[in-house]
């Protein structure tokens, strides 16, 4: 390998320094083949990058409140000095859009194209989560198309009407996800051109499904012509919906009696949204490890060729050490396990077991142990999440590193007992009760709808299957409060533990309750 | 495949529609933040941003969350002395919040009880004016910071054909003339010399290539003297304007207060914001503004700020004091040739009797000629005593310069300034 010169010293940067450095990058990843949607990196100022924040990185968004208060809160911490931006921002799109800050040193900048424009860009193109749920190539016309369309509600309903239910669907919009079935793929100019479309159709179903309350049933209703008639079943007897259904949204969108074309329109949008986001809320500790693996290799890369000099390269190992810290968690830092800390050392080791496994990672990896170390990482980034990614991956050498324990917190005994250590008996299970923190499914609530009363008061029954005697925070008045909104009539909810209706909520509330 | 966009010079303030949309949905919050600040500050602190707290409850975004209680597991880094089996006392808060598992914990101020974010100047100035019912126009004219007049400022290199300086314009082409022929003269003279020497030797000597290269030559020189142009666009100067702001001359305002027993707070604090606005006001078209506390009861004297609005005092009223104690400052520190003087009184229209009469002389022959205008406003919801009525008919010989006002609430404040302001777009 020949030494070179150094493109660039200092912390200064221009255009053509960048360029030179993303040339060389290009060629590295390449080398590493790392496949990528093409990158647009812009540069942009403090103050974008504050509002690209609050916007949760969306380069256009409609507008609401809530972002509002992102956006305030972002540029309070950033004023008193208690947050440094992030200084990668990265958007799933094809090309994808990587933010740089004009403010950054050289060293930031090239760390950030390596870190976000070829680690995160690679994992948005090959991870199955983002394969399946997300359409890179349409996000931003999609989003431009939601925007324009918000904002056209807003002027022929009003603001405070539109906004209004906003917080309805944002409150919900954890729930507007399907989670097993791969969705339809979106695009801005399918979506207008079928939205006039829609909205009748859609009007129409409802129709119908409410049409079949008791009193209005057609007296002709022939028992030989309901299948046609009636393609739902509602006729059959049985609960409405059959199964019950987990994608709460899309429920309200198709079914909640009253809303307006228009406004079931807005809970799509919404929905759709959710669903963009949902890989990423799945894949915080993988996608994050990825790129950090990436960046961490390709500086050393620089440096080994000589493009890089030694004060940058300080810089950089200064930065990437504070990036990857784990505080322990009696130390004053500690805010939970980070995320770019747990995945950086589970892909660094899976390296090293690649490469130079020991014989305890043959008796646990023994497929991995002593494999092509570019194959096995680009397959355990393409084919699982966070959940089944620590199951897979976590290996005795990193619990002990992190020096992980597990304890168990029974509101029914006094005190919290430690289950397991990082040792020989401790390892599995340490490791199975961190994959199962990360699974989704048990970070929030198992809620889904599990009645609508088609025939009756019209109210619409949830039902909380509860796990573990975990009861739901207070939030969920607010929430059904909400919910009410949008479907209009009674929200009843139930938690469910082992078939047995634990604990009921109801909006709206009595008279006699409000008071409380 | 790469890109790199330089977006720096795209819009900044992305945001603001969001922004104002929050300001607007918890308007009533941030209102009573505002409120309480102007109480605080000082009306000649009122150029600045507030920092504003609303508590985490009243705008938190719901989601189905569990809460704490059941079952849980909790891996954690940076074991150092655990074994298995190992019990350990809850940790204090009741709950274990502890939030190890909490996935996206990036969230802002999750666990703070207040949301903190600050008001820019603008927005701090928007609300304060939002509570005195201030028309729109009027608000932009207090908001803006720097009134400012064009003035000539020498001259520059570009400019409007409107503006341009023809004096300095030719002079600057002649010097160009000057300086671009002075070489060519030099060459043609020595060319002419040469020749008329050539000339001048014996015709046998002569050298008629010579001459005839010289002759070109003369001929080259003169027709690149005529071709060095008479006026360029270089050559223009415009005359330059700069902007400089308006405000030239000093301003003195008086804040005539009763703090007699029957002035509660509540009336002090409408009295103080109907003092802000004539300060803003008069900040806006004064370099230099000074402000002289005056407070009376039976007796005026002169305090500071802290002193006028907080500190308490009983017994009877007469307002005369305080006007002869303004005449008194007046004559020893502001001559009303150098300052533009302004008075702001505030009262609950009480007064002694016989005293409305005094205050009505005084202000007709010895104040008012002097003002620039006086402003009266009386915080009672209650009926008219005799200072009112005296004041009426000041009121009526001053027409211009003479507002009062009967004010409930700080809506009522405005209209009082309403001629003022009127006033002053005619400048």
């Amino acid at each position: 390998m020949t030494r070179r010169q150094p493109i660039a010293t200092g912390s200064d940067w221009n255009f053509e320094i960048l360029d030179a450095f993303e040339h060389e990058i290009a060629r590295l990843a390449d080398e590493y083949r790392l496949d990528t949607y093409p990158n647009q990196i812009e540069v942009i100022t403090t103050e974008q990058m504050m509002d690209a924040y609050a916007s949760v990185g969306m380069p256009v968004g409609y507008h609401h409140w809530s972002f509002g208060k992102q956006f305030l809160a972002v540029e309070q911490a950033y004023r008193r000095g208690q947050m440094g931006l992030a200084y990668e921002l990265v958007i799933n799109s094809d090309p994808c859009i990587a933010y740089l800050m004009e403010e950054n040193t050289l060293m930031m900048q090239v760390l950030v194209m390596a870190h976000a424009c070829y680690g995160h860009n690679s994992f948005f193109k090959g991870n199955y989560l983002f394969r399946t749920w997300t359409d890179a190539s349409s996000i931003v016309d999609y989003l431009v198309f939601a925007r324009k369309y918000i904002s056209e509600c807003e002027e022929r309903h009003g603001v405070e009407a539109v906004e209004q239910l906003l917080d309805a669907c944002h409150a919900l919009q954890n729930y507007g996800v399907d989670r097993y079935k791969r969705p339809s793929p979106i695009s801005a100019a399918e979506e207008s051109r079928r939205q006039a479309e829609r909205e009748a159709h859609l009007q129409a179903q409802v129709n119908m499904l409410w049409r079949t309350i008791p009193g209005q049933l057609p007296a002709d209703a022939l028992p030989g012509m309901v299948d046609q008639e009636d393609p739902l079943g509602l006729h059959g007897g049985g609960r409405y919906p059959p199964e019950p259904q987990e994608n709460l949204l899309y429920f309200i969108e198709k079914n909640a009696p009253l809303l307006a074309p228009w406004q079931r329109e807005v809970v799509r949008i919404v929905r759709k949204l959710a669903q963009y986001f949902y890989p990423q809320r799945q894949t915080q500790v993988m996608n994050e490890g990825w790129a950090c693996f990436w960046h961490y290799t390709l500086m050393n890369r620089l440096f080994d060729e000589g493009l890089v000099d030694e004060g940058l390269m300080l810089e950089f190992l200064q930065s990437h050490t504070s990036v990857v810290q784990q505080p322990a968690f009696d130390s004053p830092y500690f805010s939970g396990i980070n995320p770019y800390a747990l995945g950086f050392a589970i892909f660094t080791d899976l390296k090293r077991i690649c490469e130079a496994p020991t014989q305890e990672d043959r008796e646990w990896f023994p497929d991995s142990a002593g494999s092509d170390w570019r194959e096995t990482l680009e397959f355990a980034m393409k084919n699982f999440k966070d959940e089944s990614f620590i199951q897979q991956f976590l290996s005795p050498k990193v619990m002990r590193d992190l020096k992980l324990f597990m304890v168990v917190d029974d509101d029914q005994e006094e005190m919290l007992e430690v289950a397991a250590i990082h040792d020989e008996r401790g390892y599995r299970r340490i490791r199975d009760s961190l994959a199962t923190q990360y699974a989704l499914a048990v970070r929030e609530p198992n809620i889904q709808i599990y009645a609508a009363d088609i025939r009756g008061d019209r109210s619409l029954t949830l039902r909380h299957v509860q796990d573990s005697r975990r009861p739901l925070a207070r939030s969920v008045y607010p929430v059904i409060r909400h919910l009410h909104q949008l479907w209009g009539f009674p929200i009843r909810l139930e938690s469910v533990e082992d078939d047995e209706v634990v604990r009921r909520y109801h909006w709206p509330l009595a008279e006699e309750e409000r008071r409380d | 495949m790469t890109y790199f966009i330089d977006r720096r010079a795209n819009a900044k303030h992305k945001s603001a529609v969001n922004r104002q949309r929050f300001l607007d949905r918890y308007r009533t919050h941030i209102k009573r933040s505002v409120e309480e600040a102007v109480n605080r500050r000082s009306i000649t602190d009122m150029e600045r941003g507030e920092k504003v707290s609303i508590p985490t409850r009243d705008i938190s975004e719901p989601v189905f969350q569990h809460g704490p209680g059941g079952k849980r597991t909790i891996v954690a880094p940076g074991n150092k002395e655990f074994v298995e089996g190992d019990r350990l006392r809850r940790p204090g808060g009741g709950g274990g919040g502890d939030g190890s598992g909490e996935g996206g914990a990036s969230n802002q101020g999750e666990g703070m009880d207040e949301f903190a974010f600050t008001l820019s100047r603008e927005e701090f100035l928007d609300f304060v004016f939002d509570g005195l019912e201030l028309p729109h126009l009027e608000r932009k004219n207090l908001v803006d910071l720097d009134e400012v007049r064009q003035v000539r400022a020498g001259v520059s290199r570009d400019g409007t054909p409107a503006r341009i300086n023809i004096v300095r314009s030719m002079r600057e082409a002649q010097a160009r003339r000057i300086a671009m022929r002075a070489p060519i003269r030099r060459a043609l003279r020595e060319a002419m010399e040469a020749l008329a020497e050539e000339e001048r030797k014996d015709p046998v000597l002569r050298n008629p290539a010579r001459i005839n290269a010289l002759k070109e030559e003369i001929e080259r020189l003169e027709k690149r003297l005529e071709a060095v142009p008479f006026i360029d666009t270089y050559d223009l100067r415009y005359n330059n304007l700069v902007d400089q702001p308006q405000p030239s001359s000093k301003a003195v305002m008086f804040c005539v207060m009763d703090v007699s027993g029957s002035m509660t707070q509540a009336h002090k604090d409408i009295a103080k914001r109907f003092f802000l606005l004539l300060y803003l006001f008069l900040e806006r078209n004064y370099e230099k503004v000074e402000l002289v506390f005056v407070r009376h009861h039976t007796a005026a004297k002169e305090v500071d700020e802290e002193e006028f609005f907080y500190s308490r005092e009983t017994g009877g009223t007469i307002v005369s004091s305080a006007l002869t104690l303004v005449d008194e400052i007046i004559e020893a520190r502001y001559p009303s040739g150098q300052w533009n003087l302004y008075v702001a009184q505030a009262s609950d229209g009480d007064n002694w009797d016989d005293d409305s009469v005094t205050c009505r002389k005084l202000l007709v022959e010895r104040l008012m000629p002097r003002l620039q205008y006086f402003t009266y406003v009386e915080i009672t919801p209650h009926a008219h005593q005799a200072l009112w009525e005296e004041y009426e008919r000041v009121e009526a010989e001053y027409d211009a310069r003479f507002a009062m006002r009967q004010i409930v609430e700080a809506g009522d404040i405005y209209p009082v300034f309403r001629e003022l302001f009127k006033r002053r777009a005619a400048f």
